[in-house]
């Protein structure tokens, strides 16, 4: 069975990045362009790690985690958070607000990869398989 | 014959009823009974007519026996003053009401800075003056009883031993009569009643004779007048200069006497009596004159050659044996000459006591006076009854000087133009505000000196004035002769003496006035005497903190009795509301207080009364003017700290609002980089993600290959668009922006916007305009115009969400303004971010939105720099914009075809 992300992000192109990155590494990615609906997504999807957008059209990403850390079943999912304002104060009230990790746009594909990675074998307590990548 | 004892009695009797009269006027006034005709306008008017003394009655006939219609002057003055200068009077009235003046020196006192000097100035010119005049009234009774007395041959007829008794009985009689009150201010109800009553008698009785005169000795009024005609009366000729001196020197002495000062002034009860007394007095003199012509024609036709004529009012019906005539006549001529000398004694005597007894009273008392010693209400009483005495004694004295043989209208004349020297410093007091203190002393000495020199002395002639001065003048100078001052010779002698005393007085007066700087309390008593009527009661007074109730208690009743005294502090204390046994010294009080002194003992002296007790010795004008500066300092000193304060605070505000300016501004700078980072963040993670995957995966297929390059290239232009748009708003926002202004036509602009927005994009909008209402000269930077445009256009083309997108665009101009709106047909903008939409990187969808959320901020710079305005229309169900712009002018489109 494979790994199972859901991906909230506007930005079209970055989106397709994202998704042709983590297809690649062997994941299921399903993406979503809106923060007010993002929580239902989730939800419905039942992955297995989030990765979030700040800046989202309806909801912000800071409020969707806030949601969904709400809810005692999503509290151990692992969040990824992506932002393209880098600014120290929007990583605490991230990390705050229970993200699991802080990303700052732009960055390299690889760091994306590890980071999905090692947020998984966290939750999940299996080995980082490095071998995927290469 | 009547016996010179029955005339004798008859006197007595007619003095007893005065008496009676007064007395009831006096007590139906305190009780309030029948005031309303006590008061009225009719016994003010009788009162004036003490203006008609023994010179009127007796002299009158004797004037017009020697020089014609002349007399007749005598009663013009007083006529024209009424007629022609009642608002003068009213102004005096007023003045005197307002400040309570007991007298005519009280008022000029008052009004040059509450000066004793001048009050005694004016007091001495007054007794001197009215001296001559006092004699006259004596000398007339007097010789009334030679007339009756001649006619009683048992009595031996000493006319020294007459005179003297004369005098003394009418001392004895002004003395009961004028000093029973002794608030000088309050009015005297009885004296003025009593007087109202004479002027009736003398009326009457004069009309007596002249009707008998008629009537009786001749047929009727036809033959009369050509009896008149037959005397020497008619050949009477006028002499034009002695004509206008006597009249102007009767106003004035009208005015000025002190004793038509005390009726018409302190005893006035309302001042709308002098609009009644404007008509009734002339009424009352052209009465009391009517008969004075035909009474002396008749008179030199039957008496005599060498009888007094000043006597035929009395000889005409005693020679026709008609004795209850003379008796009635003789009752008249006593009318008016005691009425005279009872309210010129009253006057003068108040003024004698006010400003030279009092004076030298207070000063011999000492500090302590006012409070401590003596009983001041007795001796004011004492200073009034001497002074009456001296009066009297004075114009005793000039009637033995004089001979006693002049001319009753001669005598009288002296005194008024003495009196008279009184008006300029009147006059200038009540409408010059320039007039001072040294001036009205400068003139009134001047004058009085003149006066004195060219006519009192030459009147007294004998031992004062010896012949040589006369003839050829002091130090044997001719141009200081008596009567031809400066070398002019030839007018009548009292011409002279009044053209001289006056002309020099005013000229003095006004010189010394505008050389001389007025002191503060008198310019500020000039102010309330000259727009008397603006403040009635102004502020002057007291600033007395100190001052004890209890020392001002015990001289109050000192002065205006224990009851009085009481009763006035009794009301100040129910005034105050306290509940103390003695009201508070405020300044209102101790001022109103002072005016209530005032009344009694003169404004001079009451002043410094209270100065002693409030200030514990005498308060001068220097010190309260002393106090007066400090005070002022202090409220500039504090004005001026009030103002450094406001100041301040007002800079702490300004800092605090250019604080939060800055705050602000941080803040709006914060959220700008923050979303200009987030905005070049954006596209560069795209490049990087994409232009990563295209170098590490070789063996992509070259469909996504082609497809991942567009894209990096995509976010590659639109990220030089952001650097664009951020650099151009930049530079719009500082200012720096250099417009290049054109003329051109708005169509043409419209057509390169309109092409260029749709070039190179797939979607096909529908653009409706209306050729015909772009035809518009505008003057503006076309480019950036443009740029607008194309903004637009490009928005409508991005977010219209219209199954066929169209844009219609339409232009109206009006005057030198045009509007351009912009309308699709799409849903238009939320309502909640149609405020929003002008903001920096505002953006309503950014999914389809290419931009950064720039061009509309940009748009808005633009067009306010170019003078207009861009704004959402809201009522459109579409989106709309409309554009604003000035500087356009409607082209004709007839003229183009």
């Amino acid at each position: 069975m494979s790994r199972h992300v859901v991906l909230i992000e506007d930005e079209p192109n970055i989106a397709e990045a994202i998704r042709f990155l983590l297809s690649r590494d062997g994941w299921q990615v399903d993406v979503h362009g809106e923060g007010s609906t993002a929580v239902e997504v989730i939800r419905a999807a039942q992955p297995d790690l989030v990765i979030l957008d700040l800046m989202l059209p309806g909801k912000s990403g800071l409020e969707v985690i806030t949601e969904l850390r709400a809810v005692a079943e999503f509290q151990p999912l692992p969040v990824l958070m992506l932002t393209a304002r880098g600014q120290l104060k929007d990583r605490e009230m991230a990390e705050k607000a229970g993200v699991t990790r802080f990303m700052t746009k732009p960055f390299s594909n690889s760091e994306v990869l590890t980071a999905v990675r090692d947020l998984y074998a966290q939750a999940y307590q299996t080995a980082p398989d490095l071998g995927a990548a290469s | 014959m009547a016996s010179l004892n029955l005339l004798v009695l008859v006197c007595l009797s007619y003095v007893a009823l005065l008496f009676f009269v007064a007395f009831l006027a006096d007590r139906r006034a305190a009780r309030g009974q029948g005031s309303a005709w006590i008061r009225s306008p009719l016994i003010y008017t009788l009162s004036l007519s003490i203006y008609c003394t023994a010179w009127t009655f007796y002299g009158a006939v004797g004037y017009a026996a020697r020089s014609g219609l002349e007399f007749l002057t005598i009663y013009l003055g007083p006529t024209l003053v009424m007629v022609g200068w009642w608002w003068g009077l009213r102004k005096l009235v007023r003045v005197g009401r307002s400040q309570r003046v007991t007298s005519i020196a009280d008022l000029l006192s008052a009004r040059y800075g509450k000066s004793n000097a001048l009050a005694i100035g004016v007091t001495l010119l007054a007794v001197i003056g009215i001296t001559p005049y006092i004699s006259l009234q004596l000398q007339s009774i007097t010789l009334s009883f030679s007339i009756f007395s001649e006619a009683d041959p048992l009595r031996s007829y000493h006319e020294t031993t007459t005179v003297f008794w004369v005098t003394a009985g009418l001392a004895v009689f002004a003395i009961l009569f004028g000093t029973r009150n002794l608030n000088a201010n309050e009015r005297h109800h009885g004296v003025v009643t009593a007087i109202a009553l004479e002027a009736v008698v003398k009326l009457l009785a004069l009309l007596a004779v002249g009707i008998f005169v008629v009537w009786g000795l001749s047929d009727g009024i036809s033959h009369t007048m050509s009896r008149i005609d037959a005397s020497r009366i008619g050949d009477w000729r006028v002499d034009g200069s002695r004509w206008t001196t006597i009249t102007f020197l009767s106003a004035a002495a009208f005015v000025c006497l002190p004793r038509m000062f005390q009726v018409m002034v302190v005893e006035n009860e309302d001042e709308r009596h002098l609009r009644v007394a404007a008509w009734a007095f002339p009424l009352y003199l052209l009465l009391i004159s009517m008969f004075v012509v035909p009474i002396a024609a008749i008179g030199l036709e039957l008496l005599p050659t060498g009888s007094n004529p000043d006597l035929f009012v009395l000889t005409v019906p005693l020679s026709q044996g008609q004795q209850g005539l003379a008796m009635l006549s003789f009752l008249g001529g006593f009318s008016s000459a005691t009425s005279m000398v009872i309210v010129a004694a009253m006057a003068l005597s108040t003024m004698v006591s006010n400003h030279i007894v009092m004076p030298i009273w207070l000063y011999m008392q000492g500090a302590a006076g006012a409070s401590v010693s003596g009983d001041v209400r007795n001796v004011v009483l004492f200073a009034r009854r001497i002074s009456i005495a001296v009066i009297l004694a004075l114009g005793y004295f000039y009637y033995k000087l004089s001979g006693g043989g002049a001319t009753l209208a001669a005598v009288g004349l002296i005194s008024f133009a003495g009196i008279s020297q009184m008006l300029p410093a009147l006059v200038g007091g009540l409408f010059w505000r320039g007039a001072t203190r040294s001036g009205a002393l400068a003139g009134l000495s001047v004058g009085f000196g003149i006066w004195i020199y060219t006519m009192l002395l030459p009147a007294l002639g004998g031992g004062l004035l010896p012949d040589h001065i006369l003839a050829n003048g002091l130090f044997g100078l001719s141009w200081l002769r008596p009567q031809a001052l400066f070398g002019i010779e030839g007018i009548d002698p009292t011409v002279h003496a009044v053209l001289w005393s006056m002309m020099l007085n005013a000229v003095v007066f006004c010189l010394v006035s505008l050389l001389t700087f007025p002191s503060p309390i008198e310019r500020l008593q000039g102010a309330q005497f000259v727009n008397v009527f603006e403040h009635s009661s102004g502020p002057r007074g007291w600033t007395g903190s100190v001052a004890q109730s209890e020392d001002l208690m015990v001289m109050s009743q000192r002065i205006l009795g224990a009851k009085e005294a009481q009763a006035f502090f009794q009301r100040e204390l129910t005034r105050q509301g306290g509940h103390g046994p003695l009201p508070d010294p405020t300044p209102a009080f101790l001022e109103q207080l002072e005016r209530e002194l005032g009344a009694s003992i003169g404004a001079a002296a009451a002043h410094a009364m209270i100065g002693q007790i409030v200030g514990g010795s005498s308060v001068s004008v220097q010190d309260l003017l002393a106090v007066a500066d400090e005070t002022a300092q202090m409220l500039e000193y504090s004005n001026q700290l009030e103002a450094q304060s406001e100041q301040l605070s007002r800079t702490a505000l300004q800092l605090r609002e250019s604080n939060e300016k800055l705050t602000q501004i941080s803040q709006q700078k914060d959220a700008f980089l923050s979303q200009v980072s987030h905005e070049l963040r954006t596209p560069m993670t795209s490049i990087r993600a994409f232009s990563e995957i295209l170098r590490d995966n070789g063996s992509l297929p070259q469909t996504d290959k082609n497809r991942y390059a567009s894209i990096i290239h995509d976010e590659a232009l639109r990220l030089t668009r952001l650097l664009n748009d951020l650099l151009d708003l930049s530079v719009l926002e500082s200012g720096q922006v250099s417009l290049n202004m054109s003329t051109g036509r708005l169509d043409a602009v419209m057509d390169h916007a309109v092409s260029t927005a749709l070039a190179g994009t797939g979607t096909s909008m529908l653009v409706t305009r209306t050729p015909e209402s772009e035809a518009v000269q505008i003057s503006s930077d076309l480019d950036r115009l443009a740029q607008v445009f194309i903004n637009l256009i490009a928005n409508a083309q991005k977010y219209c969400d219209a199954e066929t997108p169209e844009l219609t665009i339409s232009v109206t101009c009006q005057q030198d303004q045009v509007w351009i709106d912009f309308i699709d047909n799409g849903s238009g903008v939320p309502v909640d971010y149609q405020q929003l939409i002008f903001e920096k990187f505002s953006r309503v969808s950014p999914e389809r939105a290419g931009g950064a959320g720039l061009g509309l901020a940009i748009s808005r710079e633009i067009m306010q720099r170019l003078g207009g305005d861009i704004f959402y229309l809201a009522e459109h169900s579409g989106g709309g914009f409309r554009i604003s712009l000035p500087n356009a002018r409607k082209i004709s489109t007839m003229g183009a075809i």
